[in-house]
């Protein structure tokens, strides 16, 4: 058990450095202020059906109660409150309290930074790559 | 209390005060709201204007509440179509929140009609928005990207 323990501890250890090189080489090794671990929760948390289903849920209204998501879902009270504390976490749901009445609310903010941060980079590195390959093509004609 | 239609939550990296200039302050905005200028004196009643490049306004209000640095609402009313002019103004507040090393930023929208106009251009633009300026407060650097404006000149601006 111990040694079962020791060995995810390691192995997390090494993804996280992983992944900082991972990012470092996709932000051209510039160092920024960038939390891996809420990146981590975010991917967790939409890592479930039950969890994007509820976050759909709030697409499609917002502001919505626990009991207003029930209504909706075929899951147990328990279990969408606890996928709620999950996304809650991830910062990708969001409550305010109106009155007794705590309202969820989807926040697209974390998965825009994600947008931004990994996906935006990717395209542009394959629009440069495009744009290399051309430059090169059009060069090597030339000559 | 009405319900709010929206609620968008960035935890940023600095401090309460730096994060309000940025709301606040014209440099700022330019830098990260897609070359946009914010223009106001800040004292409740008092006009608040986004103002383009170009000279044109984006949108504009009047300030409704403003305790620097917690705490800052205005009214917003879009102007870069009729559509958007048919509605009513609708109202925009910010809340500035210390938590240890950083600082929660919660954006409530509300005063709108559901799937109207001033809905449409806003739910992709605040995280955008709010994206670009957490980078340029933690990094020193907004993001290179287009489509930052709420307004159709924003998307041919700022591409890296």
């Amino acid at each position: 058990m111990a040694d079962d323990h020791s060995a995810r501890h390691s192995m997390s250890a090494a993804d996280a450095k992983a992944a900082e090189y991972f990012f470092r080489s996709l932000t051209c090794n510039q160092l920024v202020a960038y939390n891996s671990y809420g990146v981590d929760k975010v991917f967790k948390a939409l890592a479930d059906p039950s969890r994007r289903k509820l976050l759909d849920q709030l697409h499609a209204e917002n502001g919505q109660t626990l009991s207003e998501l029930c209504e909706h879902l075929d899951m147990t009270r328990q279990a969408v409150t606890k996928h709620l504390v999950l996304l809650e976490a991830a910062n990708v749901v969001t409550t305010v309290w109106r009155g007794r009445e705590k309202l969820h609310y989807f926040n697209p903010v974390p998965l825009h930074e994600i947008y931004d941060r990994w996906i935006k980079k990717y395209e542009r590195r394959r629009l440069r790559a495009l744009s290399d390959l051309k430059k090169g093509l059009e060069a090597s004609k030339g000559k | 209390m009405d319900k709010p239609k929206t609620v968008y939550i960035s935890y940023i990296e600095t401090t309460p005060e730096k994060l309000w200039d940025a709301l606040t302050e014209g440099e700022f905005t330019r830098k990260y709201w897609g070359g946009r200028r914010i223009q106001s004196d800040w004292r409740v009643g008092s006009p608040v204007k986004h103002i383009r490049e170009d000279g044109g306004i984006d949108w504009q209000g009047e300030v409704l509440k403003s305790e620097r640095p917690r705490l800052l609402s205005y009214t917003f009313h879009i102007h870069i179509s009729d559509r958007h002019r048919d509605e009513q103004p609708s109202r925009v507040t910010f809340e500035i929140e210390p938590m240890g090393a950083v600082v929660k930023l919660t954006l409530s929208h509300d005063g709108f009609v559901s799937a109207g106009a001033t809905f449409e251009t806003t739910h992709h633009g605040w995280p955008a928005i709010l994206s670009s300026l957490k980078s340029l407060l933690e990094t020193g650097n907004p993001l290179p990207f287009t489509g930052l404006g709420f307004g159709p000149s924003g998307e041919a601006r700022g591409q890296a």
